[in-house]
């Protein structure tokens, strides 16, 4: 035997990465401020849905005719409405009601396209032919379309938003997830657990399911945001949640016949839906990111 | 006589093409600065081959791109000299860079795939150095010299080719044509970062002459490469570089018959061939001694003595293109595997060896002849009935990271091969020994394969394979990926495991020096055919068959065969 070193053995992968507390730090450092700034956002958006008194400055439905279609002020941050209503806390109160829809409406969109999706990623040829021919149909119409169709059939309300929004964005949900179960279906680890001689029942709960969902968890936040820009649209057209109710999107609205004289009926509301659609798909990404390294998904 | 100037700095000729002295690049920031080349000196003199030979992470690619100004932005580049043609070059810019490149240095790179645009013809690439730098006249000249070109480096049809992407050509006529664009403006100074690596043997040799053909018109060349046989045959002078540093330099010939440096020697060692059968690769770590002795997987019953291990007859395979075209991958092939016994199947890229191997493991189903495994149907069962006796026979792969679970720590990948009936403290003992029996240290299995080195992943692959003791285990090109002395290691763990376990193994390569070295009988495929079969020795040493004298031909061989018996005296 010729005298042997021991540093001709492989590359030390094992030498130990710094200290647990420190590559918390270090992954901090590495958060870009944008994303730090969107998720302190995200978190006043939180507190408004969840406990909208901790923010609101006045009661959102007194009404006070004598300061009506105030512009934004010290006393009045957003301005005032036609009834003389403090826009910034009705913007406030909103956040429940709007977050609520966009979450559903993703959720809705997530179930329906899982259930198509995988139907046609392991289903076979002649399954995914019709599952696929059947999400095409779907994705010819405009989503805002398919929306109102449901919309004109069961009258509008927050449940028919969440269900509309939902039906409306789930063609592209339905899309990927297929996508994600083909790609996984062929992937090495799958094709060496067959030869292990695993059923396929197996294989599916083991290794394709939980690689094909991964990237949906980030999905569902960048998902969020453009539901609740889709509800907007809606409530703007008159479709969405009755008038009274301060939602996002029935605040613009109600604000459309006063553009000319009061901008911040419009601005105010819309600025809210764009922040937090902004702030939801910048923390959506960078989890994204984290979770894929880079590889990029379509978003829906 | 050489008329490389190989002591640094020495008497050499007056006027080198490249001096270079104290070469140190670091990347990071400054406190973690990764020092990844440290003080590296040479000369290099027109019409002459220097070869920079070392592993992943030596340090020698970054060598090459300091050559041309291509560490990128994040790399710290300093240097005691650096003088190009006379000129010093130590305050170049990325703008006095790209006046060299193409008209003074060509570069050539190690993927030909992914170094053309895929969307621009491969003319129009070849080229890109005359059009930027506005030399070669017209562009009908200019295009008469594309063809030019293409023709010299040996590519057919050079008029369609220059009109064709780089998917529609070879993969060797890819990576010519990538030569070609280096020669475009006739350099003084070709440079090779690893140009035959994805190729096969015979298409290497065509590579090689031509990069040969080139210094012959008094060019100066630089290889870098992790092959000493490719480097041994090229090189007047040699550079042994390891973690950065270069640990032996001198005449090729010198360096590769009286290694002076312990490394050198031991990846001269390493070096899998006909000379080295029966022989260990690797330094140190004598054939382990299992600790916890299980009574070997081979109980011949009263069949088996009878019957070989696997039996394929006749096979035939085809498939549909997405063209429509059907092309017939395997045909007629036929082979018996013993027990005990190692079958390399050799062959080059689209041979048809993997689809054998994949029919072999019932991954495939072949449209005519049966694979017989222990003497009773294989290939002709359903998946339902094969599934029972699939521990019989396991794989590994090339690419071990692609057949692991990305989510999955080591322990739970190789757990989840363990024969079903072992259950709780007995099953995490088993996993224990497994990753013991494949010399992964304790420890390891909370590891995610991300966080593991090429060769710890192939270990975690066999430990896998073997786990569910496999009478036996195929393998598919298991160590194509891994630097040479992670090959000897891993090369030497298949072997010991043979004695060890009495597994036999269907042993897939494309090149010959492994298949030689580890096995018994060799099939030898083209086109989809078995041209030979036989002894490992009559096959690979007196070939009978053309294709088969060919490939052995090809291959190139250290020109100075080192001397194992006396070294290992010494």
């Amino acid at each position: 035997m010729s005298t042997a070193s021991p540093s001709f053995d492989e590359a030390p992968a094992g030498t130990g990465g710094p200290r647990r507390g420190a590559v918390a730090w270090a992954h901090l450092r590495s958060v870009p401020v944008g994303v730090l700034l969107s998720s302190v956002v995200l978190l006043l958006f939180l507190v408004a849905a969840l406990v909208p008194s901790l923010l609101e400055t006045h009661d959102p439905f007194a009404t006070d005719l004598a300061a009506s279609l105030q512009s934004p002020s010290g006393s009045h941050l957003f301005g005032t409405d036609q009834s003389g209503r403090d826009v910034f806390s009705r913007v406030v109160h909103g956040t429940g009601q709007s977050l609520l829809i966009g979450l559903g409406s993703t959720g809705v969109a997530l179930v329906i396209g899982l259930v198509l999706g995988i139907a046609a990623g392991l289903g076979g040829r002649w399954t995914d032919a019709g599952v696929s021919r059947f999400i095409d149909v779907l994705f010819a119409f405009p989503t805002l379309f398919l929306a109102l169709l449901l919309v004109a059939i069961f009258g509008p309300g927050i449940t028919t938003t969440i269900v509309a929004v939902g039906v409306g964005t789930s063609p592209g949900y339905a899309r990927m997830v297929r996508g994600q179960f083909l790609a996984v279906r062929d992937a090495g680890y799958v094709e060496a657990a067959r030869a292990v001689g695993h059923p396929p029942s197996r294989i599916v709960r083991q290794h394709i399911f939980p690689n094909a969902i991964r990237p949906l968890v980030a999905i569902f936040t960048l998902g969020v945001g453009q539901s609740i820009a889709f509800a907007s649209g809606l409530a703007y057209l008159g479709l969405g949640v009755a008038p009274p109710a301060p939602e996002w999107g029935a605040l613009l609205d109600a604000g459309r016949q006063y553009v000319t004289e009061a901008w911040w009926l419009e601005l105010m509301p819309g600025a809210a839906i764009v922040l937090f659609a902004l702030a939801v798909t910048v923390v959506g990404r960078h989890v994204q990111e984290r979770l894929e390294g880079n590889v990029k998904v379509r978003i829906p | 006589m050489s008329n490389v100037d190989v002591l640094n700095g020495g008497a050499g000729s007056a006027d080198p093409l490249i001096r270079l002295e104290g070469l140190r690049v670091s990347f990071g920031r400054s406190v973690d600065d990764r020092r990844v080349v440290d003080d590296v000196s040479f000369t290099l003199q027109r019409g002459s081959c220097l070869a920079i030979v070392g592993e992943s992470g030596s340090g020698k690619s970054v060598t090459a791109r300091t050559l041309v100004g291509l560490t990128g932005r994040n790399a710290k580049v300093a240097f005691d000299r650096f003088e190009y043609d006379g000129r010093d070059v130590s305050g170049h810019r990325d703008a006095d860079w790209r006046g060299l490149r193409g008209r003074e240095i060509g570069f050539v790179t190690q993927d030909a795939l992914v170094s053309l645009d895929q969307l621009r013809p491969v003319g129009k690439e070849i080229d890109e150095a005359p059009r930027v730098h506005r030399i070669g006249g017209t562009k009908a000249q200019r295009q008469a010299r594309v063809v030019e070109l293409l023709d010299q480096v040996g590519v057919p049809d050079p008029e369609v080719k220059a009109r064709q992407l780089p998917h529609e050509l070879s993969g060797g006529q890819r990576q010519r044509a990538l030569i070609a664009s280096a020669l475009a403006l006739d350099p003084q100074l070709v440079i090779a970062d690893e140009p035959t690596t994805a190729l096969d043997v015979t298409v290497q040799a065509q590579v090689l002459e031509l990069l040969e053909e080139t210094r012959s018109r008094g060019k100066a060349l630089i290889i870098i490469s992790h092959d000493l046989a490719v480097v041994s045959r090229m090189a007047d002078e040699v550079l042994v570089m390891r973690d950065g540093e270069v640990v032996e330099r001198g005449i090729a010939a010198d360096v590769f018959r009286n290694p002076r440096h312990e490394y050198t020697r031991r990846l001269l060692d390493a070096v899998p061939s006909a000379h080295s059968r029966g022989a260990r690769l690797s330094p140190g770590a004598p054939p382990r001694v299992a600790a916890v002795r299980e009574p070997s997987v081979v109980e011949p019953t009263a069949g088996d003595d009878a019957a070989p291990l696997l039996e394929a007859r006749g096979l035939v395979k085809r498939f549909r293109g997405p063209d429509g075209v059907t092309r017939t991958v395997v045909r007629d092939v036929s082979f018996e595997l013993g027990v005990g016994e190692t079958l390399g199947v050799v062959g080059e890229s689209g041979s048809g060896k993997s689809t054998t191997a994949r029919i072999a493991l019932a991954l495939e189903t072949p449209e005519e002849g049966e694979v017989l495994l222990g003497g009773e149907p294989w290939s002709a069962l359903s998946e339902r009935e094969r599934r029972p006796r699939r521990n019989q026979i396991s794989v590994v792969y090339q690419d071990p990271l692609s057949s692991f679970d990305p989510r999955w720590p080591i322990e739970r990948i190789v757990e989840d091969s363990v024969e079903p009936g072992l259950r709780g403290a007995a099953r995490r003992a088993r996993v224990e020994e497994l990753l013991d029996q494949v010399g992964l240290p304790r420890g390891f299995g909370r590891r995610r394969p991300l966080e593991l080195s090429g060769g710890q992943r192939q270990r975690v692959a066999i430990a896998r394979a073997i786990a569910p003791r496999p009478r036996i285990i195929v393998c598919d090109e298991p160590v194509s990926a891994l630097d040479v002395s992670i090959q000897a290691q891993v090369l030497d763990l298949l072997g010991d495991l043979r004695d060890e376990l009495g597994v036999s193994y269907l042993f897939i390569s494309h090149d010959l020096g492994v298949v030689h070295h580890l096995s018994d009988r060799v099939l030898v495929m083209s086109q989809g055919q078995a041209v030979e079969h036989g002894e490992a020795d009559d096959v690979l040493l007196r070939p009978r068959h053309e294709y088969t004298k060919g490939l052995v031909a090809a291959v190139p061989r250290l020109l100075h065969e080192p001397d194992r018996e006396a070294r290992v005296a010494a």
